[in-house]
């Protein structure tokens, strides 16, 4: 990487041929499943299911193991540019709003004093174990119908099934524990010395937060940023519940669920629809990557 | 929660006796304040309208995505800006009182609404019986410890709470490491690890498939990977995921390849912000590249290794979608709690026992919990 690079800092610290041997043990371990998905979704359907993925490589280049079929299959369904709109609809919202309420709330957990702060924060936490399936029957419930308690009205009836801002505040509030908890053991990690002296300079809270803190904290952002998007593109669940299933509004793992539905589980599509829906978050992880470089907040505290 | 409501229009109340300083200052004041008052409700307004325009089904697919790109991203930001200058109004003995609940009042009602109201709701339910109609007192209490396939599934979920962080985090961390140290090609190898993380955890269950499936001798070839290597030594066939209690593990490898990734990313981004001169000094000072990573890598890192761990802890502890996908739990003693739960609230419909066993749930997280909170006292008391 360039930055590394740009350090100018002495070679011998540098990995040598075991640790370049280690990562690529590791990394081909790894590549084993996609490799045999990646394999599976290029073959013609009826080797698929009489002979290991592996035995492909042992001929590679007999045409007849091949095939770019199944990729073809699986778009031509229709429906998908339409689909691909609504998960890129999804997702960007329900990735930057979590962010941004996390970002606010980790710094006052951090760097403002506050009653209950930390019950408040842990309570938080303790909300990360509350599995998905059991919150969306009550939480469609209060998008249906409100909620009233002794005939007095607690939460009006947002009509919200449908919109997407009720697929937005589902995923939101999903990813919002996870989002605190990791933004909040970053941002309080930075040396308090940088936001002591801001605001002897007089800065307000929203400024160094603002100004000072999101800047320093992008890698920490930016990782976040990666998980949710990740989640929120993967996920069928809340989708299917909050936002319906016509083709208007389907998103995409909704699309390729239906395509592998109709024509039962079909080894071949299933493999190439699968690498389909992986190809934007991948781009987007291949994206975000620069921000994971080291030194961000080196120079920020002198002494 | 409920001090988030109560204190910022605690504040508002306060806005009227103030102008009494009189003439030029008093109008100004006035001005500013109706001002600051007018914008939240414009942006409320303005978000209001475009709701309702994202909700018309008629409008072009593209125009909705950009207004909801716009809404969604925007709209929050200004809000928080917004409430932000009324605090700014605020006599001063109040602002920072308030400022705070400003800050995190959003998250606490977002979370109070979508995700404590329905703990609550499981709360009651799970006194009550399979209909959800009346109260059995702790009978799915009984049930949830006494049930044989329940107590193989408390077993099992401590065996994953154990073994997945256990050889995610060791293996993410060594590789973050690792790959920090490579010349070249460090991008491209973190990516590779991470991969896994793009799939589904359905998906995942089913690319496993291509490395566990198992066919008895003269029901077709073997398809997957394992057996395939087994027939290739010239070995029988074995069906992997019905070896008990072997199997266990075999599922846990599939959360470990999928989340160490997550680790990986999550260590790798701690270990790139450690200050460039510390180590340098370190290496000068003629530390060994060992010494470096245990005596200033690891305890510079450790509360993000804790966040990671818990992390893991937590997601192993709700696992639920590969074993789920895998299939046969019961037949091949896989149970985990989650997967129980779903069983019990969607398939069996008992509404009661579900909620029970999430309640369980709920309830084993609480020493995690407080391991975590002290951490968080020992930070804020070093830093």
């Amino acid at each position: 990487m360039s930055a590394a690079e740009a350090r100018g800092v002495g070679e011998s610290h540098r990995g040598g041929w075991i640790v370049r041997l280690t990562v690529l043990l590791i990394v081909l371990i790894w590549l084993i499943p996609t490799a045999g998905v990646l394999i599976t979704s290029f073959r013609p359907e009826a080797l698929v299911d009489s002979s290991g993925w592996w035995t492909a490589l042992a001929h590679p280049f007999d045409a007849a193991g091949w095939t770019i079929e199944n990729y073809r299959l699986a778009l031509d369904t229709g429906g998908f540019e339409n689909a691909f709109l609504n998960s890129l609809a999804v997702a960007i919202p329900s990735t930057v709003i979590p962010i941004t309420i996390a970002a606010f709330a980790a710094y006052a957990f951090s760097w403002m004093e506050f009653r209950g702060r930390y019950l408040l924060f842990v309570a938080v936490v303790g909300l990360l174990v509350v599995p998905l399936q059991m919150a969306l029957i009550p939480i469609l419930r209060l998008y249906t119908s409100g909620a009233t308690l002794f005939g007095l009205k607690l939460f009006p009836d947002l009509d919200l099934v449908g919109t997407f801002l009720g697929v937005w505040l589902a995923h939101t509030a999903f990813g919002l524990p996870l989002a605190t908890y990791l933004l909040r053991n970053y941002i309080g990690s930075l040396p308090s010395s940088i936001i002591e002296s801001a605001k002897i300079d007089g800065a307000d809270h929203f400024t160094i937060f603002w100004r000072l803190v999101v800047p320093l904290s992008v890698p920490a952002l930016a990782a976040f940023a990666i998980f949710q998007f990740l989640w929120v593109w993967n996920d069928l669940l809340v989708a299917y519940v909050f936002l319906g299933g016509t083709k208007e509004v389907q998103v995409l793992t909704l699309a390729l669920a239906n395509l592998v539905g109709a024509r039962g589980e079909n080894w071949h599509l299933l493999t190439a629809a699968a690498f389909i829906s992986m190809s934007l978050p991948l781009a987007v992880f291949f994206s975000l990557q620069k921000y994971f470089v080291r030194g961000l907040t080196a120079g920020a505290v002198k002494g | 929660m409920s001090s988030s409501g109560g204190k910022p229009s605690a504040g508002a109340g306060v806005l009227a006796e103030s102008p009494q300083a009189g003439g030029h200052a008093g109008w100004a004041f006035l001005l500013r304040a109706v001002g600051a008052l007018a914008i939240p409700v414009v942006a409320f307004t303005l978000l209001w309208v475009s709701f309702d325009f994202l909700r018309d089904e008629d409008a072009n697919r593209i125009l909705v995505v950009g207004v909801a790109l716009v809404v969604g991203v925007g709209g929050v930001f200004f809000l928080y800006w917004a409430m932000n200058r009324v605090v700014d109004l605020l006599p001063e003995r109040y602002r920072e009182g308030v400022r705070p609940y400003v800050f995190v009042g959003p998250l606490l009602v977002i979370l109070s609404v979508f995700l404590v109201y329905p703990v609550i709701n499981t709360l009651l339910i799970s006194f009550k019986d399979a209909r959800g109609e009346s109260f059995v007192g702790l009978e799915n209490f009984k049930f949830v410890f006494t049930d044989d396939s329940m107590l193989r599934s408390i077993r099992n979920t401590a065996g994953w709470i154990v073994i997945v962080p256990l050889f995610g985090v060791s293996i993410g961390l060594a590789f973050a490491t690792l790959a920090d140290r490579l010349r070249r090609g460090e991008a491209v190898a973190k990516s590779l690890i991470f991969l896994p993380m793009a799939i589904s955890f359905a998906g995942a269950s089913i690319t496993f498939r291509l490395i566990y499936s198992f066919r008895p001798e003269g029901f077709g070839s073997n398809i997957g990977l394992l057996n395939g290597i087994m027939v290739g030594l010239g070995q029988q066939p074995v069906p992997w995921l019905a070896q008990q209690p072997w199997n266990n593990l075999f599922l846990m490898v599939i959360m470990v390849w999928m989340q160490t990734g997550f680790a990986m990313v999550v260590l790798s981004a701690a270990i790139k912000s450690i200050p460039d001169e510390i180590i340098e000094a370190a290496r000068i000072d003629g530390a060994s590249e060992m010494q470096v990573f245990r005596r200033i890598v690891i305890p510079t890192i450790l509360p993000t290794i804790v966040v990671v761990t818990t992390y893991m802890v937590i997601n192993a502890l709700k696992v639920f979608d590969i074993v789920f996908v895998i299939g046969s739990a019961e037949a091949n003693g896989t149970e985990v709690i989650a997967e129980r739960m779903i069983r019990w609230f969607f398939i069996s419909a008992h509404d009661g026992r579900g909620a029970a066993i999430a309640i369980v749930l709920f309830v084993a997280i609480i020493p995690v919990m407080i391991w975590n909170m002290r951490r968080f006292r020992e930070q804020e008391a070093t830093r």
